[in-house]
């Protein structure tokens, strides 16, 4: 089948694509994007959320079909270009507090980051857990995470 | 395998209708677990993400009906007042990227003992809607789950909706797992009480073959509670009360938990959801 569907603002278009297969399949190996990462593929890690239609969601339980016309967010276009400079806030915080060790649930987590300081701009400890909840690093670097979430919060 | 995307209802019983082995997706938080393992390999797929009045709510009479597209966080940020109980136990299911898309009406089609909707569903005596180009029929929750994953739905049929009082009375959900988000029932408990008709219901979830009610234990609290004093809950009640709880599971030792665990800690959390629905009922503590 073929899959068209708005990915970081331009208009992207899959063919052959196998209707089981999923969104975080669709944009890693067929639109090149391989940012959001394939991990655990049920939905219990985190590290493949992109927003689908401003939502966050795991890439890896929307099914290929289900994005067909949809507007998709991931990592990549978060940045408005490649300089450090012209990284997301979340991203510059990310990389000023070394909240990225082996970097594989980075992606993701920048991703929910980006999504609760959207929601709200002022998040207490809690809030930023709950928040996180779903994206699992497994390095264990969550105290330089919540450090970069802080940051990101008053830059 | 096929991919059938109906643009309506309609178009979605027809679908159903003429491919009966279809296997419906909306939020896809079970159905591409499944996919993404290789543990099925339906003929097909039927999208029900485009079809708009699934995502519908509203009163019906005296039920507020609830569409089966319905997301959980939209439970939370639209609906907790109305239906408290399903919304605190909507509030532990998965994360927040899982709430954004899981719907009450997955719940229902995977039919899961363990499924977190279920206890709140059953406390509140909800029905569940289900239709087919044959018609549509309501049935009750309690009678909906036939054993682990299966429920009365016949192939040919869709989950349009469940429907609830649209009153709520007093409804509470406990549930314990081994940390507080992404995490499957290790066992879980509903409670609802209503000021009004002085009824109790109550639901059991993960820990029996299907979501299971303690009949025996409501009907002793709705003979024994002081309805019209509202006096504190005397503790050989609430032990009572817990007691016969744990006593109505049908546990079994698995991965998750004992079964002895799981009656201690139905009992447990039947005496904490009393204690909480008792307060928000203005009950003396």
């Amino acid at each position: 089948m073929r899959v068209t569907c708005v990915v970081n603002g331009e208009t992207r278009q899959a063919d052959d694509v196998w209707p089981g297969e999923s969104l975080l399949y669709v944009l890693r190996e067929r639109l090149g994007l391989p940012g959001a990462k394939n991990a655990c593929e049920q939905g219990e890690c985190g590290s493949c959320t992109v927003y689908l239609d401003g939502l966050p969601v795991c890439s890896c339980l929307v099914a290929a079909g289900q994005a067909d016309g949809r507007t998709i967010t991931t990592v990549e276009g978060l940045a408005t270009g490649s300089g450090e400079e012209q990284l997301d806030r979340v991203q510059r915080a990310f990389l000023a507090t070394g909240a990225v060790q082996c970097g594989f649930c980075t992606p993701g987590l920048i991703v929910a980051v980006h999504d609760l300081l959207a929601r709200d701009p002022a998040p207490t400890d809690p809030d930023i857990r709950e928040a996180l909840a779903g994206n699992l690093c497994r390095c264990t670097g969550y105290e330089k995470i919540m450090e970069a979430v802080r940051l990101a919060a008053t830059s | 395998m096929e991919f059938l995307r109906p643009s309506d209802w309609a178009e979605a019983l027809a679908a159903k209708a003429a491919h009966p082995d279809a296997v419906p997706i909306a939020g896809g938080t079970d159905v591409m677990v499944d996919l993404n393992f290789d543990r099925s390999r339906p003929a097909a797929l039927l999208d029900l993400t485009r079809v708009p009045t699934l995502d519908d709510w509203g009163t019906d009479g005296d039920l507020l009906r609830i569409g089966a597209g319905v997301t959980y966080r939209r439970l939370i940020d639209e609906l907790a007042g109305r239906v408290p109980g399903l919304a605190l136990a909507s509030r532990t299911v998965g994360s927040p990227q899982i709430r954004n898309r899981a719907t009450v009406g997955g719940n229902l089609g995977s039919a899961s003992p363990a499924g977190d909707a279920h206890p709140a569903l059953l406390a509140a005596g909800a029905l569940v809607e289900l239709a087919s180009t044959r018609g549509t029929r309501r049935v009750p929750v309690t009678e909906y789950f036939v054993g682990p994953k299966r429920s009365v739905k016949t192939p040919d049929e869709l989950i349009a909706a469940f429907l609830v009082p649209a009153r709520p009375g007093a409804e509470q959900f406990a549930k314990v797992g081994t940390r507080n988000a992404m995490v499957i029932a290790v066992c879980s408990f509903a409670l609802s009480l209503d000021p009004e008709t002085h009824a109790v219901g109550t639901g059991i979830g993960s820990a029996g073959p299907t979501p299971l009610r303690a009949t025996e234990a409501a009907d002793f609290l709705a003979a024994e509670l002081p309805w019209e004093t509202r006096g504190p809950v005397p503790a050989a009640m609430a032990n009572r009360f817990g007691d016969l709880v744990g006593a109505a599971a049908r546990p079994i030792d698995d991965v998750r938990g004992s079964a002895d665990y799981r009656r201690h800690a139905l009992a447990v959390l039947a005496r904490r959801t009393l204690a909480w629905a008792w307060t928000d009922l203005g009950g003396a503590a």
